[in-house]
């Protein structure tokens, strides 16, 4: 595998040598906050910024996404017929995503590819995006990615893991991707053995550094019904205000809501962010509501990330131990608590 | 690459009032392309989105057998924008179908089995589908008895009542049907609860024997130890559900009953598959 | 800040095990630095938990609606005028409830604590009206007054309006010169810098309802976004859309809104959704002479006629 090495006086104008070949997405500072966004022209990404607010998931899951559209106006032959609405999957890059980010689109992947349908907006963006991630030197107090599968240098989901040297960058070649999108910005300097270990060492005081344990490793064993039936929940989900913050910052979460909006005869159907937390969500017509109760979503949240998604994929939990929803929620509901708690819980036989 | 979001382009060739209340209509469909007919090859017991363009979509079971070429068939229920909206299209206008989707009866399974159907209310659209499908003379010989326990609120509430009664005169099924009350002395049929019905009308389980219900949440309720009492374990009690859905394919993450999803997984469950699901629908 | 807790705990366990009440609602120590929980106590036992801090920044009464339980609550100011409207607009019944009230002395930003160390914040403890942050690389001692999120800043009914047992001493109310100046900057301006202001105001926003579900006026068992038939508000993120819900969930608020600042402390953009309810609740002042949740034999000014109501439009 290719380790290449960077100087960070040439980063900036690597970076824009690849502007003119991939549509290039990083943290940028909206406000008071960080969020993942296309850069402008002149804007570079922030490299020092650990843990945005909102995931990166938005680069290949827009919050407000154009899936089709249609006219209205009969006098038109194709009336009322839908067509795939006209959006860009030129190449792009998604420049400083850290690598728990990175794991969770590899998890993510598994709902919207799959054997029976792929979706095609979905799949057409991911498969446009190289993903040039940024290693964890400093993990923040709320990052678990150690106990979830993953970890401040994992290269899951990665194209290419920068590592910040600070003089320079390491950025370690993962995928055929990651190789063209580091030719198209012309860094081509291999590292050296002694940087290799330099490497090595933050890995390993990367990962130290990160205290949180979660336990997980019971989850697989524990009967799905248990769980569902503990009486710990209520406890859990009392504080909740089933406000949608968990599921907005969380890069797992997928969920989505289909709406149309027309304008004159022109219409458009898209899709949007969707929250368990809603009790729309799955209320039906007749107004019978399978999940109306605060608790009956607070429960389903967790148990889709830590028990359900294991079972039906065997491929860990649907949390990658970002640490957003602990750092977010308003009322302090903490993730890596309640998964203990499943963890641990027995029956009361 | 396939878009199953994208619906295929259907006329709306007929509108049929269903019920005296006007509650319910049927709608037939003919695909604008030969070809998208052809793709939507469906098994009895699936559903597809019923897809307005700047409203929006919505699953409804296919009330068409199989076996019936050249149309699709829906009965919808007139409740929220979409289903609004429906009931107010004219034939001839242009909409869209997203499907077939979800699984099926366990068509395989029942294979040389006799069957008890039961239905209540306007849950009876897939079952329609079903039993159109098992009298298809290329069919019928692969089935054993076939017995139907059909209600509604009042005569004027069931559905697709002509061939109701068509099937009534043959002798190829045993039809059962009921209602919850009638002033017409001239009714000639049951009346009664759906899970009375059953209790009198429907055979005893054995092991050939296996029973398809559907219906709203208190017929299920009712009905399911009025099977117990006859026998029928919960391997072969056989269930449509009904959860809100917006993709029908599997991803935007509504329609679960833990880990299974209603559209995708579903809406055919045995009794047997649900008691291991947190049943939440 | 000490001698609240014990005070706190001694009335909590003591309602609980005489059976006044079935539950004490309260806020208990999160798992991160500058996080309290709100938390039901059932038990005495449980009631030990009931803690006091300068983080205790959402609003409990958000937690009484339409319960049915009799219910012991702290209430700082804030928290308290908002039991006072719940129990006007019928939300809750005064009998059912025992009010612990607090004399507040105002909740901190944790967002500015942050900006005055260069790593984050992984402790904070208090002792008077000193707070001592600490990241990995440094320690820092600050007064609590200097740093208090806005609408503390801007607080005038600290101590509670209604309650039943009152947690140590009364707290002198503070004097503002000018407490709506930030209003009176907004209707400077013209309407291209207004447009520009809310615009700005509103960049960000990813509508995850945070400020509505903080909020104890927001109980509508159907928000008006989430209305389907009819739609009044598209779902997107378009901006249009975004604005009509914070215009009109701000309007629902007129006459109601105690500032309690449980909208900014759930935001997980930072928006300064106050901006809004500020301009309603000085017209509300102003017009009708108003302030939410003062005293509980009254409606508020939207919510009722009067004779000599202001406005000629209705008469």
């Amino acid at each position: 595998m290719k380790v290449i090495k960077i100087d960070k006086n040439k980063w900036t104008k690597g970076l824009d040598t690849a502007r003119e070949s991939y549509q290039l997405f990083g943290p940028v500072k909206i406000k008071e906050n960080h969020c993942f966004a296309p850069l402008k022209r002149d804007q570079q990404p922030d490299m020092t910024v650990v843990d945005t607010v909102l995931s990166p998931k938005s680069t290949v899951f827009p919050q407000t996404e154009k899936l089709m559209t249609a006219t209205l106006d009969t006098s038109k032959p194709n009336h009322h017929l839908m067509e795939r609405a006209d959006t860009d999957y030129s190449p792009r890059a998604v420049i400083g995503i850290r690598p728990f980010d990175a794991r969770a689109i590899d998890l993510v992947k598994l709902n919207f590819d799959t054997k029976d349908h792929r979706d095609p907006y979905w799949c057409d963006a991911h498969d446009a995006t190289t993903f040039v991630g940024l290693a964890v030197n400093t993990p923040s107090q709320f990052d678990f990615s150690t106990s979830m599968d993953s970890g401040p240098f994992d290269e899951k989901g990665l194209d290419v893991l920068l590592v910040d040297m600070d003089t320079g960058y390491l950025a370690k070649i993962l995928t055929p991707k990651g190789e063209a999108f580091m030719a198209c910005a012309g860094f081509n300097r291999e590292a050296t053995a002694g940087d290799l270990q330099k490497m090595e060492e933050l890995k390993k005081a990367a990962e130290q550094a990160i205290t949180t344990q979660v336990e997980t490793d019971n989850l697989r064993e524990k009967s799905l019904l248990d769980l569902h039936q503990a009486p710990f929940w209520d406890d859990v989900a009392f504080s909740c205000i089933n406000c949608g913050t968990c599921t907005f910052v969380c890069p797992t979460c997928w969920c989505f809501d289909i709406q149309d909006e027309t304008k004159g005869n022109n219409t458009t159907r898209f899709r949007n962010w969707d929250s368990c937390m809603s009790p729309l969500f799955t209320l039906h017509g007749s107004g019978h509501n399978p999940r109306g109760e605060k608790t009956q979503r607070v429960r389903q949240r967790f148990m889709h990330k830590l028990k359900y998604f294991l079972d039906k994929y065997d491929q860990g939990t649907m949390c990658v131990g970002c640490g957003r929803c602990v750092k977010s929620c308003p009322v302090n509901i903490d993730i890596r608590e309640v998964c203990n708690v499943m963890n641990a819980y027995e029956p009361q036989k | 690459m396939n878009n199953p979001y994208m619906p295929y382009p259907v006329r709306i060739d007929d509108i049929e009032v269903a019920t005296e209340d006007r509650s319910l209509k049927t709608f037939t469909f003919t695909f604008l392309n030969p070809e998208d007919e052809a793709a939507f090859d469906h098994k009895a017991g699936q559903f597809a989105m019923l897809s307005i363009p700047g409203k929006g979509e919505i699953p409804i079971g296919i009330a068409s057998s199989p076996t019936e070429k050249g149309f699709v068939k829906f009965t919808v229920f007139r409740t929220g924008v979409v289903t609004t909206a429906l009931h107010n299209m004219a034939v001839g206008d242009i909409m869209g179908i997203r499907g077939p989707m979800g699984n099926w009866y366990p068509w395989e399974t029942l294979k040389g089995k006799n069957l008890v159907i039961i239905g209540g209310g306007f849950a009876f659209t897939t079952l329609r589908a079903s039993i159109v499908y098992m009298l298809d003379p290329a069919n019928r010989d692969n089935f054993g008895n076939i017995d139907v326990v059909y209600g509604a609120r009042s005569p004027g509430m069931l559905l697709y009542r002509e061939e109701l009664f068509e099937w009534e005169k043959r002798d190829d099924i045993n039809m059962h049907i009921t209602v919850d009350g009638c002033d017409d002395p001239s009714w000639a049929y049951n009346v009664g609860f759906v899970p009375t019905i059953v209790e009198q009308k429907a055979p005893k389980a054995d092991e050939d024997t296996f029973a398809i219900v559907c219906g709203p949440p208190i017929m299920i309720k009712f009905t399911q130890p009025a099977l117990q009492s006859l026998g029928y374990g919960d391997n072969q009690i056989i269930m449509s559900l009904e959860n809100r859905m917006k993709c029908g394919i599997g991803m935007c993450g509504r329609c679960n009953i833990g880990k299974e999803l209603v559209c995708k997984d579903g809406p055919v469950f045995t009794l047997e598959d649900l008691n291991k699901t947190p049943r939440e629908y | 800040m000490e001698s609240y807790i014990e005070q706190i705990r001694t009335l909590a366990v003591d309602l609980l095990k005489s059976g006044k009440v079935d539950v004490v609602i309260g806020y208990r120590r999160g798992s991160v630095p500058m996080a309290t929980v709100p938390f039901m106590a059932r038990t005495p036992e449980q009631a030990k938990q009931l803690t006091w801090d300068s983080h205790c920044t959402l609003n409990l009464a958000n937690y009484l609606t339409n319960r049915q339980e009799k219910i012991g609550i702290i209430a700082k100011g804030c928290d308290s005028r908002n039991i006072v409207n719940h129990i006007v607009e019928n939300k809750i019944n005064r009998d059912q409830l025992h009010i612990i009230g607090v004399p507040c002395k105002g909740m901190v930003n944790p967002k500015e604590l942050q900006t005055l160390l260069d790593d984050e914040i992984i402790s904070c403890a208090e002792t008077g009206s000193t707070l001592t942050i600490a990241s990995s690389q440094a320690e820092i001692k600050i007064e609590r007054e200097d740093h208090l999120r806005n609408n503390c800043s801007l607080c005038t009914h600290r101590n509670p309006v209604i309650y039943d047992d009152l947690v140590g001493e009364a707290v002198e109310e503070p004097v503002l010169d000018d407490p709506f100046k930030d209003v009176n900057a907004i209707e400077a301006m013209d309407a291209d810098e207004k447009w520009n202001y809310f615009d700005d105001l509103l960049d960000g926003c990813i509508r995850c309802y945070a400020c509505r579900n903080a909020c104890p006026l927001c109980y509508c068992p159907t928000c008006f976004v989430d209305e389907s038939d009819p739609q009044w508000v598209g779902k997107g993120q378009n901006d249009t859309d975004i604005k009509t819900f914070h215009f009109l969930r701000a309007f629902h608020c007129a006459g109601r809104c105690t500032d309690c600042g449980a909208c900014e402390a759930a935001c997980p953009m930072d928006i300064h959704v106050r901006a809004f309810t500020r301009k309603l609740i000085k017209d509300s002042k102003e017009l009708f002479g108003w302030e939410a949740g003062m005293d509980i034999s009254k409606r508020p000014p939207l919510d009722t006629f009067a004779p000599d109501d202001p406005n000629d439009f209705i008469k």
